[in-house]
């Protein structure tokens, strides 16, 4: 038998968390990624690992706080309106300089909003989730394959820099079944002398905490959190370059709608336009300076999201503005197709946008 | 000829895609034939998807409302009971995933049982996590028949990598699915196939079942 097997996007994040050594999970269920929690409340008692479904997603990013202080691989799952509640834990780890992994698949808003698939969560992965100033790494996977292979690097960034990685998906993403091959995963060790893990009465205590009683201290953490993050920027940005070269327009997008930026490419180069696509895999850091550098040589930019238009944003601020930069999108649920993105690209193609 | 024909099995074993195919068969060989949705657990995926062709065919659908809503209801409406009170018409029954899916099937199970009419189909796709080798499938069929209260009757091979399956994809289970039939003491009814592929394997594997693949557009 071939050595591929067929998941659901959500399967394979689950089962590449335990390849690279995820040993502990908490979780509330949510559609559409409880499959996330299924796997694992399966496969986790069979290797000596921990399931526990918490009572709420407030909880459950509690106990990942816990299990994070004590430098245990440690992740939680949910879609968007569970992300909004873990939001005060993503703080508060983020003051603790604590690494972990969070999975949001994400589901149209706001409020309840609906099962289907959405990506307008950027601005709350990307922008800080929780109150203070702080960052989590953002990886945009786009097949089943990168949920697995980007839910192996998250957890190695969240080591090495001591914070969150974030698996920004989509419930396509999470549902859709794709054959992947697992292969085990290469986990590096990173030091953990801070982890709280008993002392013995052989060194001195550890402590994880987010609360300073000093501002002059508080500062000192701060600034010193945000030279960890420009290296991080300066280090660790991930993005896609497709049929970039001769590109004249240029499509950006991330996670399922770069999947249909492709169809659409294609579809446009039939008719002569030539177009490409920068597609983000880290939505931050930000791949700023492959989108200066286009600006530089492509007549427009088309952002495909399934949002009112949240990484147009970022685009915009990184191409300063020299070119124009238009919205192709569907929201609610709503997933845009590859004619509605050619009609943007003749368009923009045609200069008559903007 | 059963007149219950019942498909459960791991998640994403493809039992679905095989209901509304074998309904599709039963009908063209004219018998009248209801299928009948009892997923309660996956909202997306269902036998809905499929609505428009099934009705084209003269095929009665019965479903949950709320099936392919933005609403994760798991529901079985009411007229879910004439699949096994009305004796007069042949029934497809396809059952949500694994034992959790299997359980709003109990409910059914003392009528199944006393008419005594029934073909319960453990589908298998050994390319699917948790059910990589006739041991694991054989744990999962168990589960379900705990849940379910109900024996299966008969295996399925749909041993599959979506759309990228090659012949020699299916071909390499071949030995599994036997394994299986022998440790559980089944059947195997047929091996299932996506039509671009049936004519590669027709002469080489028994009991071949062609299969179109259901057009899901989100």
């Amino acid at each position: 038998m071939a050595d591929k097997v067929l998941m659901k996007g959500n399967e394979a994040i689950a089962e590449a968390a335990i390849l690279a050594g995820c040993r502990h999970y908490f979780g509330y269920p949510i559609t559409p990624q409880t499959e996330i929690a299924a796997y694992m409340a399966k496969k986790m008692p069979k290797i000596g690992g921990c399931f526990l479904q918490a009572e709420s997603e407030v909880a459950a990013i509690n106990m990942v706080y816990g299990v994070a202080g004590t430098g245990k691989r440690v992740m939680t799952s949910s879609s968007s309106p569970g992300i909004s509640l873990k939001a005060e834990g993503l703080s508060y780890m983020a003051g603790s300089d604590l690494p972990c992994l969070v999975v949001n698949v994400q589901r149209g808003g706001p409020g309840l909003g609906g099962i289907q698939p959405s990506q307008a969560d950027y601005f709350q992965a990307t922008k800080g989730c929780g109150h203070g100033d702080y960052r989590m790494i953002v990886l945009a996977p786009s097949s089943v394959q990168e949920m697995a292979s980007l839910t192996v690097k998250g957890f190695d960034l969240a080591d090495k820099y001591r914070m969150t990685s974030m698996i920004l998906a989509d419930g396509t993403l999470g549902q859709m079944m794709e054959p992947v091959s697992l292969e085990d995963a290469l986990v590096n060790e990173y030091d953990k002398s801070w982890a709280v893990t008993g002392t013995e009465m052989k060194r001195k205590k550890n402590l994880v905490n987010s609360l300073s009683l000093d501002p002059e201290e508080l500062e000192r953490l701060n600034f010193a959190r945000f030279e960890k993050y420009k290296t991080i920027e300066e280090n660790e940005v991930m993005y896609e370059e497709y049929m970039m070269d001769d590109a004249e327009i240029c499509i950006c997008a991330f996670g399922i709608t770069a999947r249909i930026a492709k169809n659409a490419i294609a579809m446009a180069r039939e008719k002569g336009i030539k177009a490409g696509l920068i597609r983000p895999i880290t939505l931050w850091p930000f791949p700023v300076d492959v989108f200066e550098k286009a600006a530089d040589k492509v007549k427009a930019f088309i952002c495909v999201e399934m949002s009112m238009g949240q990484m147009i944003e970022d685009v915009r601020l990184a191409t300063k503005c020299k070119k124009p930069v238009t919205l192709c999108n569907r929201v609610g649920g709503m997933i845009p197709s590859p004619e509605q993105v050619l009609e943007k690209i003749i368009e923009a193609d045609k200069g008559g946008n903007e | 000829m059963k007149r219950l024909t019942l498909f459960a099995g791991h998640y994403g074993s493809g039992k679905t895609n095989l209901a509304v195919n074998y309904a599709v068969m039963l009908k063209e060989k004219g018998f009248d034939v209801i299928i009948a949705d009892l997923d309660i657990v996956n909202p997306y995926f269902r036998t809905k998807d499929s609505e428009d062709e099934l009705r084209e065919k003269g095929i009665e659908l019965i479903s949950s409302k709320f099936a392919n809503s933005n609403l994760d209801i798991p529901s079985i409406p009411q007229e879910m009971y004439r699949t096994v009170q009305d004796k007069s018409k042949f029934a497809v029954m396809d059952i949500g995933g694994d034992d959790a899916g299997a359980i709003a099937l109990g409910r059914f199970a003392p009528y199944i049982k006393e008419e005594d009419s029934y073909d319960m189909v453990f589908v298998v796709n050994f390319y699917r996590p948790l059910s990589r080798n006739a041991e694991e499938a054989m744990q999962i069929m168990r589960e379900i028949e705990a849940a379910s209260k109900l024996k299966f009757t008969s295996i399925v091979n749909n041993s599959n990598l979506g759309e990228l399956t090659s012949a020699d994809d299916v071909l390499s289970t071949s030995e599994e699915i036997q394994k299986l039939s022998e440790l559980c003491g089944l059947p195997v009814k047929f091996t299932s196939v996506k039509e671009s592929i049936y004519n590669q394997l027709n002469n080489k594997t028994k009991n071949l079942f062609c299969l179109a693949l259901q057009n899901k557009i989100f």
